[in-house]
């Protein structure tokens, strides 16, 4: 029984990872079509001609017209059948590209196809080197002596048999006609540059990791497997679903929506910093500045949840609530975000300072939550965890979408923000100004830094103002965070 | 708001055994029931009842996954490409490499961007992790990790620290600090512990929690800070490749792509699967959540990209063409969720779109498979992580 060299075993077993392969082979066998495909041409050798040779041009060509696509990727899907070893180049045999002009290829043997049932073997590596030693001492070049002598080291104990093999081979070789034998010759030196490239190559046949699930084995079910499958399934069944005309008119309008933001599809104003090397979009939509721009303020009337996601917008929403006197929703709401997705050690104490502040009876800060949710919570407190408060955190979240969030929309808060938002001018570089940007590109500052800062801030502001952390957090805002920062002395409220 | 799950109760005492645990939603004789992980393992685990067969519950099951495609199908009355028609038709795209970054010495298996829009984390076969700052090229942190096939990599959302993890089957933090002679390695925390290898890591709306996918078949949830399992995810029957957060603010839901074929979408309070889409012909190798949260798109190794509909829960839309015949390793949306960025094993990467269902542009430019892609956090551009041992960003 033979070890099966398992680690390069590229693509021999038919993974469904090289799925690809069968599709090659299917393109390759229209190529030679007799009629359809490829045109064929004789290589003219010193004396003897050898017929079936294809040029790079027509297949690209070929290509090109098969699939209906450019030149250039045509002549990249018929450079990765080269490098999949189903084409061969006969002049520069070691680069695996095609080239689009008058260069030679002849379509591969299926024998030394990828696809085939039998593994790439060491052993056949080491007769397939042994023989090219036998014909002419030094041909081998400076890699296959590298890996002759390493298979020599290794496989001595047959290493008989492997010159016996080599011996037979060549002779064998020499009784047929110069024509198939230069063909044969170079199927077989193409069909190993494929499975054993030179160093520094790039291999089409390295796939990287196995997965550990090996798609050609059968798994058999057991009664567990069948029990899970129909409980998912029964579940699934029951779930309520949407009429697609509705889910999917939302997902196109989505994109209708969105289409102005796009970077890829609409212009960045004033200038994408990475077509212009100028940064000043990003400076003036930094986190929480003080002037948002125009496109900003309208992506906070595409949804509540934009709105609540961009920090200056929620800041925004923030000073709405305060004057509406209902900024515990909202404070209520950051709770327990922190609450979900803080860290595990600090999550009781976090449940119940909520539960205090927000939701106790005579709570400096009682938010109004209908009769069963505060049940269910109150209950879930019994037992805190992370997701305790989910209940009522949508409660307020759906009050504050439905009620306060078209309330903002029509303030003088907005409507100030709104007039007060910039919409700058689109640069127009000139080639020379262009390159100086280039030349002129800045580090920012490290998010760490930011941080820091942040946290220093924080620390001052807990330190001399009042409790109320909504004070402390649009007092942050105000400051802003273009950097370099200043220290500005700290106001008290 | 898109997700359904934020009704239903995922907390509180079993209906069956009366532990209050997370609990899944599932239905006994076409009852709504509330059962805690365990009691619905042991009610899988009871075998062979009275006057069944292995057949006989094979083919029930069977039964019960027609009712579901009926189910499916009634309200199925319109397909994306025909709503698509009255959408206007895209310009030509004019995409080109912007940046190319260069200084892993092995294949790149992994790349994520920073929130501020212009660092970005890479991670490559050879163990070395690097941050760079990928507008001005500066490398700004290199940690070189004990184990090779480093396979997933992510930025914290605060953008001081990293996660990566892959053949060690541990996903490890990092602290990222600003002193250059700082052995970031020696910081390194392990949290998550898989029994194999860790194939995608993500950090939630926090630094303090890791999400992570293995090739043990199950994805987890964890507590940064202690280490502690917070949730297990178990449903995939193979490797799980790769995982991605639902962007909606009230998100608690994540889904996950894995060589049983199958995309899974699981509710992250009670580890209960609630979605699963099986349509796929081979191994799935990315799946990403379209921007509104109402649909994802998976890439697969066998050529196709799809695109799958949470609400009305079907696949509507398959990203094919006859000249691409090589797996897609990865995707990702453009921030309108227009386009498709998805990149192949043939080193290209083709942009789709969305709507249409057509091929509106291919990106050349990398020498290898290309890994991954993703777009930056504000949509201005896409950065692509090659085996060729690059990076390049394109707009």
């Amino acid at each position: 029984m033979t070890i099966r060299n398992v680690l390069r075993d590229h693509g021999q077993r038919y993974r469904p990872r090289m799925a690809c392969l069968k599709k090659a082979e299917k393109v390759v066998l229209e190529m030679q079509d007799p009629a359809t495909g490829v045109k064929l041409q004789p290589q003219r050798l010193v004396i003897t001609t050898i017929p079936h040779a294809i040029t790079g041009e027509d297949i690209v060509a070929w290509l090109a017209d098969r699939f209906q696509i450019d030149a250039q990727e045509a002549r990249s899907f018929g450079s990765m059948l080269v490098a999949l070893g189903y084409i061969y180049p006969i002049q520069d045999h070691k680069r695996l590209v095609v080239k689009p002009d008058a260069s030679l290829y002849r379509f591969q043997t299926p024998y030394f196809w990828p696809t085939q049932q039998w593994p790439v073997e060491d052993t056949d590596y080491a007769i397939y080197l042994a023989k090219r030693n036998i014909r002419k001492k030094g041909i081998l070049e400076l890699h296959e002596q590298e890996q002759y002598n390493r298979l020599h080291k290794w496989m001595n104990h047959k290493w008989d048999f492997i010159v016996m093999q080599a011996k037979e081979q060549y002779r064998a070789a020499k009784e047929r006609k110069k024509p198939d034998r230069v063909v044969f010759d170079c199927q077989e030196r193409a069909y190993w540059v494929v499975h054993r490239p030179p160093p520094g190559t790039v291999s089409a046949m390295d796939y990287g990791l196995e997965r550990l699930i090996d798609p050609n084995a059968h798994e058999a079910k057991t009664p567990d497997d069948y029990e899970r499958i129909m409980i998912f399934t029964q579940q699934s069944i029951m779930r309520p679903r949407v009429k697609s005309s509705v889910s999917i008119g939302a997902l196109v309008k989505y994109c209708a929506t969105y289409k102005g933001h796009d970077p890829f599809l609409s212009k960045c104003l004033p200038s994408n910093p990475w077509l212009t090397d100028d940064v000043t979009y990003w400076a003036l939509n930094m986190p929480n500045v003080e002037i948002p721009t125009k496109m900003r303020v309208e992506r906070w009337t595409f949804s509540f949840g934009e709105l609540l996601s961009d920090p200056r917008g929620r800041d925004d929403f923030r000073l709405f609530l305060k004057k509406e006197f209902s900024g515990e929703n909202l404070a209520f709401w950051e709770g327990c975000e922190d609450l979900k997705w803080g860290t595990a050690a600090t999550m009781k104490e976090k449940a119940e300072q909520i539960y205090k502040t927000f939701l106790a009876r005579g709570a400096p800060r009682w938010i109004n939550i209908d009769g069963k949710t505060m049940e269910i919570t109150v209950k879930g407190l019994k037992h805190p965890h992370r997701y305790v408060l989910d209940a009522a955190q949508t409660h307020i979240y759906m009050l504050m979408k439905k009620d306060s969030y078209g309330r903002y929309l029509k303030s003088p808060v907005f409507k100030e923000t709104m007039k007060k938002a910039v919409c700058p001018e689109e640069h127009k570089f000139s080639d020379s100004q262009l390159e100086q940007n280039a030349r002129n590109r800045r580090p920012s500052l490290s998010p760490i830094i930011i941080r820091q800062q942040e946290q220093e801030q924080k620390a001052k502001m807990a330190a001399s103002a009042p409790v109320d952390i909504t004070q402390v957090m649009s007092k942050l805002s105000k400051q802003g965070k273009e950097a370099p920062p200043r220290r500005t002395s700290v106001k008290n409220d | 708001m898109c997700d359904q799950t934020f009704m239903a109760a995922t907390f509180g005492p079993c209906d069956s055994c009366s532990k209050p645990s997370p609990l899944m939603n599932i239905y006994i004789k076409n009852e709504a029931t509330n059962y805690c992980s365990l009691c619905v393992e042991m009610m899988a685990c009871q075998g062979l009842q009275k006057g069944e067969t292995l057949e006989s519950l094979k083919r029930e099951s069977e039964t019960l996954k027609k009712k579901l495609e009926e189910e499916r199908n009634k309200l199925n009355d319109v397909e994306l490409h025909q709503v698509a028609e009255k959408v206007e038709v895209l310009s030509a795209l004019s995409i080109k490499t912007r940046r190319v970054l260069k200084g892993h010495g092995n294949k790149v298996l992994c790349m994520d961007w920073c929130k501020d829009k212009r660092r970005m984390v890479s991670s490559s076969q050879d163990g070395k992790v690097i941050v760079w700052d990928a507008f001005t090229l500066n490398k700004e942190h290199g940690v070189p990790l004990p184990c090779t096939w480093v396979l997933a990599c992510a930025y914290a959302p605060s953008g001081c620290a990293i996660a990566c993890g892959g053949l060690d089957n541990k996903c490890s933090v990092i602290p990222l600090s600003l002193d250059k002679n700082e052995n970031l390695a020696a910081k390194k925390k392990s949290v998550a512990m898989h029994t194999n290898y860790v194939s995608g890591c993500s950090f939630t709306n926090s630094d303090m929690q890791l999400l992570t996918s293995s090739g043990d078949g199950t994805c987890a949830l964890w507590d940064v800070e202690s280490g502690q399992l917070l949730q297990s995810f178990h449903g995939h029957t193979a490797d799980v490749l790769s995982l991605d957060l639902a962007p909606s603010e009230t998100g608690n839901t994540f889904v996950s792509g894995g060589c049983d074929m199958k995309a899974n979408v699981w509710d992250m309070r009670s580890g209960q699967n609630i979605q699963s889409f099986e349509s796929h012909e081979s191994d799935i190798n990315c799946v990403k959540y379209y921007p509104s949260g109402d649909a994802f798109a998976s890439a697969s190794d066998d050529a196709t990209c799809r695109f799958y509909d949470l609400r009305a829960d079907r696949e509507v839309a398959v990203y094919q063409k006859d000249s691409i015949i090589f797996g897609a390793s990865t995707c990702d949306f453009s921030l309108s969720g227009r386009l498709l960025f998805a990149g192949y094993n043939d080193y290209t990467i083709n942009v789709w779109d969305v709507l249409k269902g057509t091929r509106a542009t291919i990106l050349f430019g990398h020498e290898n498979r290309v890994s991954r892609v993703r777009v930056s956090p504000d949509g201005t551009a896409l950065g692509s992580a090659s085996w060729d041992s690059t990076l390049r960003v394109w707009a």
